[in-house]
């Protein structure tokens, strides 16, 4: 009578193949980078449950953000034809009234030992080698809870807000991440007379800066790798010069002492783009591509977005177009473009959002634009918002077709913007790249704070570009300086002949951004000169001292394939730095301490925390005080 | 360097945030696991592809192992609740082609003679519901005992007896079919 069942159990135990070893060694790959994640999630989560009380300040930046951008006349007609873009971010769920955040004493911030020796080394690591592989990851969907091991200070500062209220977790040093950084070897010292000629694109992404805080705040110093330094000093607004008239953005070059050199100079370019002060703004239509894989489910990734994206929608107007597009377990269109006035069925949609399951490997990418397209309409403003913890598997599995898809839609007018959630998994080098090959910004969301920031930035700059493709050149003079060199920029290196083929894409400045590029400057005759003069070299120039360079700066009115040029010399003269200038040296010095060294001489952390306490000004928002805070963090981490 | 240590070992400190502990597990068990992943969806696609769900889903699961229980009983627990998870996902995005169904490629199994078994197997499969299936693959494919397989299914050792009488049922069915053809 068992015959049936004899036969069946013959097949069943016949039947399975032997494994695939390349299916196994993924499989246990892709366990392994969770277990580490994991770790990380547990000792994330139980860093601290003081969330700083910044209500005020959240609900401040939205008003004025929504109040500054208006005018549909005005923002259509600087978009230029058709669509541009645009993207969302709120955030801030139980928010404590009493407005300004809080400071806390770094000083008090203990961070376990274990933590930070362990892990220098391991997120340092990247995985790039297989890019098939960077862009597929299953994660589990982690909760926490673990006996108590180590406890750390409760006032470290800023990071983990978002985390549950529960004091009894493990400390687990995330083991070897799979972030990936894109950075440059830190630029070296030019010698004028061989190479007068500097060129880059500028950079307004912020994402470097969330990274290093992030690090900071979990006790560890942050990788060098993860420092660019022009987005730690571009993190932070400045009020410069205004451009006026019709002009989209206003350099303004000065010349200052360099805090940590008496004998060299900076030469601090500052940008300024306008913000139209308007009264009506287009119609946004914002996608959403949100990453749904399981490791989304950690309180600061799903859940704040989430969370801000509830706050966001009691401040879109009526003629407003949401859509949510996810990727990974529950795949798919979640909400069709809805009206923002339509706010139940967005909060329904939304409430749905779960993380969960494994990567489906849907085209997500493409059906985001694809419901793009269907939303744009002549004047109004469209961009697709990717929000994920490093799981680009978006449907394109190749990054080069990937970033052509991306350019291409770029250049159709739908613009894209990337947003960084969590660590351990981060792929920052992706991030970076999909956000410049899709002219938005990429950001890295790790605090209420932060969410709050690149909202009020993705609403007023990100969000309305006003000049494309801008670049730097800056000609030195031989006969006035003797060796240069570009604090920061390495990863928007251009070659000199790029910066008149309109063809070469670079960076892109929103309504309201400010940019800031500082060269150290070491002037003829001056001993900081590193460089012995040659023997045998041509006889230098001795005209024109009084004009230490020339700054030229191309850009494209958003619409226009051809650039237009702007040419200002440098004059040699040295004047006092303002608040903002002195500022953003302190931080440009705090990013070499973090980076390299090399040309910082003695200047230490003690000095770039005077300078940066000194130069502090109204600060608004706090985002200098917090840097400070980050300042005193890294001095008590390597005293230790 | 870990050989002689026990499963259970292995998954505790894993749980406790041992890295190597929870590589040694796996790798112990990732071929059982493939070999039970392929008796519950029959392609070689769908058990890797489940194998690999739950090989991502273990660092999170290992938490609720129980010093008490045998790791591979709640292995099985974990590997059925994952191939649940799959159907109903599979169910929702519309993609009907759930595994034993999917005849063709096993179709084209190379082997002639492997072929016919496996034809036979994907036919046999194919005419159980889902939890005969899944009680079938850990009675006969993993011969558990039926009192085992209760636990992994959390199920009484009577619905399991149950179960297989229903799998007695289906099997006759299709045997006289067979005789008919």
């Amino acid at each position: 009578m068992n015959d049936e069942f004899d036969s069946l159990k013959a097949a069943l135990k016949a039947a399975p193949p032997a494994p695939d070893a390349d299916a196994k060694a993924r499989a246990l790959r892709i366990a392994q980078e969770n277990f580490d994640q994991h770790q990380e999630t547990r000792a994330a989560a139980r860093q601290t449950d003081k969330r700083p009380t910044l209500g005020a300040r959240l609900s401040e930046g939205v008003d004025w953000m929504f109040k500054t951008l208006t005018t549909r006349a005005a923002l259509a007609a600087t978009t230029g034809i058709a669509t541009v873009a645009v993207a969302f971010f709120v955030i801030a769920p139980q928010l404590d009234p009493t407005g300004v955040p809080t400071q806390t004493d770094a000083s008090k911030t203990k961070a376990p030992a274990t933590v930070i020796a362990d892990d220098l080394g391991a997120l340092v690591r990247s995985d790039r080698a297989a890019p098939e592989t960077a862009l597929r990851k299953i994660a589990p969907a982690p909760q926490a809870t673990a006996p108590e091991v180590l406890m750390m200070e409760p006032e470290a500062a800023f990071g983990g807000q978002m985390s549950p209220a529960v004091d009894d977790y493990a400390v687990m040093p995330p083991q070897g991440g799979t972030e990936a950084f894109a950075n440059g070897e830190p630029n070296p010292l030019k010698i004028t007379s061989q190479e007068p000629v500097s060129t880059f694109s500028i950079d307004v992404d912020t994402a470097s800066y969330a990274i290093i805080r992030s690090s900071l705040n979990n006790g560890q110093l942050p990788p060098p790798d993860a420092v660019r330094v022009e987005e730690m000093v571009n993190y932070f607004p400045y009020a410069y010069p205004a451009p006026e008239g019709d002009a989209p953005f206003q350099p303004t070059v000065s010349v200052i002492p360099t805090p940590w050199n008496d004998d060299t100079q900076l030469v601090h370019i500052a940008i300024q783009g306008a913000l139209p002060e308007t009264t009506e703004r287009p119609p946004l239509n914002l996608v959403f591509l949100i990453d749904t894989s399981g490791s989304m489910n950690s309180q600061n990734k799903l859940p704040l977005l989430k969370q801000s994206f509830r706050l966001m929608l009691s401040k879109l107007r009526p003629e407003d177009e949401v859509a949510i597009v996810t990727y990974a377990g529950s795949a798919g269109q979640v909400l069709a473009p809805t009206p923002a006035s339509d706010r139940n069925t967005i909060l329904a949609a939304l409430s749905q959002l779960d993380a969960g399951g494994s990567t489906a490997g849907q085209a997500g990418l493409q059906q985001a634009y694809a419901t793009a397209e269907t939303m744009t309409k002549e004047g109004e403003v469209t961009r697709v918002l990717l929000a994920t913890d490093g799981d680009f598997n978006v449907g394109l599995s190749d990054p080069k077709a990937l970033e052509t898809f991306i350019s291409g839609k770029r250049d159709q007018g739908t613009y894209l913007s990337v947003l960084g959630f969590g660590r351990g998994n981060l792929d920052d080098a992706t991030m970076q790249a999909l956000a410049q090959n899709g002219n938005g910004q990429a950001a890295y969301i790790d605090t209420l704070n932060e969410a709050q920031k690149v909202l009020v930035d993705q609403l007023s700059g990100a969000l309305f570009p006003i000049a494309n493709d801008v670049k730097i050149q800056v000609e030195f003079n031989p006969a006035a300086v003797a060796e240069y060199r570009l604090i920061g920029y390495e990863t928007r290196a251009l070659n000199r002949e790029d910066f008149n083929n309109d063809k070469v894409d670079a960076g892109e400045i929103g309504a309201g951004h400010n940019v800031t590029a500082l060269y150290e400057v070491t002037p003829v005759g001056s001993p900081a000169v590193l460089n012995d003069p040659l023997r045998y070299s041509a006889e230098q120039t001795t005209a024109q001292t009084d004009e230490l360079g020339f700054l030229r700066l191309r850009y494209k009115s958003p619409g226009d394939a051809d650039s237009q040029l702007i040419e200002t010399p440098i004059a040699t003269m040295v004047t006092e730095a303002s608040n903002d200038t002195r500022f953003a040296t302190a931080i440009a010095g705090f990013g070499q301490l973090l980076r390299d060294q090399k040309y910082l001489r003695d200047w230490t952390i003690d000095q770039a925390i005077d300078l940066a306490n000194s130069a502090k000004g109204a600060d608004p928002y706090g985002y200098r005080a917090e840097a400070v805070n980050l300042m005193r963090l890294y001095q008590s981490l390597s005293a230790e | 360097m870990r050989m002689n240590t026990s499963d259970e070992a292995l998954a505790i400190a894993a749980a406790n945030g041992d890295r190597d502990a929870f590589a040694a597990l796996l790798s112990r068990q990732y071929d059982r696991l493939f070999a039970f992943a392929f008796r519950l969806t029959g392609t070689r696609h769908d058990a890797e592809d489940l194998t690999q769900d739950i090989c991502a889903a273990l660092p999170g699961k290992l938490r609720n192992f129980r010093a008490d229980a045998r790791f591979t009983t709640w292995l099985y627990r974990v590997a059925v609740n994952a191939a649940h998870d799959r159907r109903r996902r599979a169910a929702t995005h519309a993609r009907a082609a759930d595994g034993w169904g999917d005849w063709e490629v096993n179709r084209q199994a190379s082997n002639q003679e492997a072929a016919t078994q496996l034809d036979w197997l994907t036919k046999a499969m194919s005419t159980l519901p889902d939890d005969l299936r899944d009680t079938v693959a850990l009675t006969l494919g993993e011969e558990l005992t039926q009192s085992e397989t209760a636990q992994v299914l959390g199920l009484s050792e009577g619905t399991i007896a149950w179960r297989m009488a229903q799998v007695k049922d289906h099997l006759r069915a299709l045997h006289q079919k067979e005789e008919q053809a």
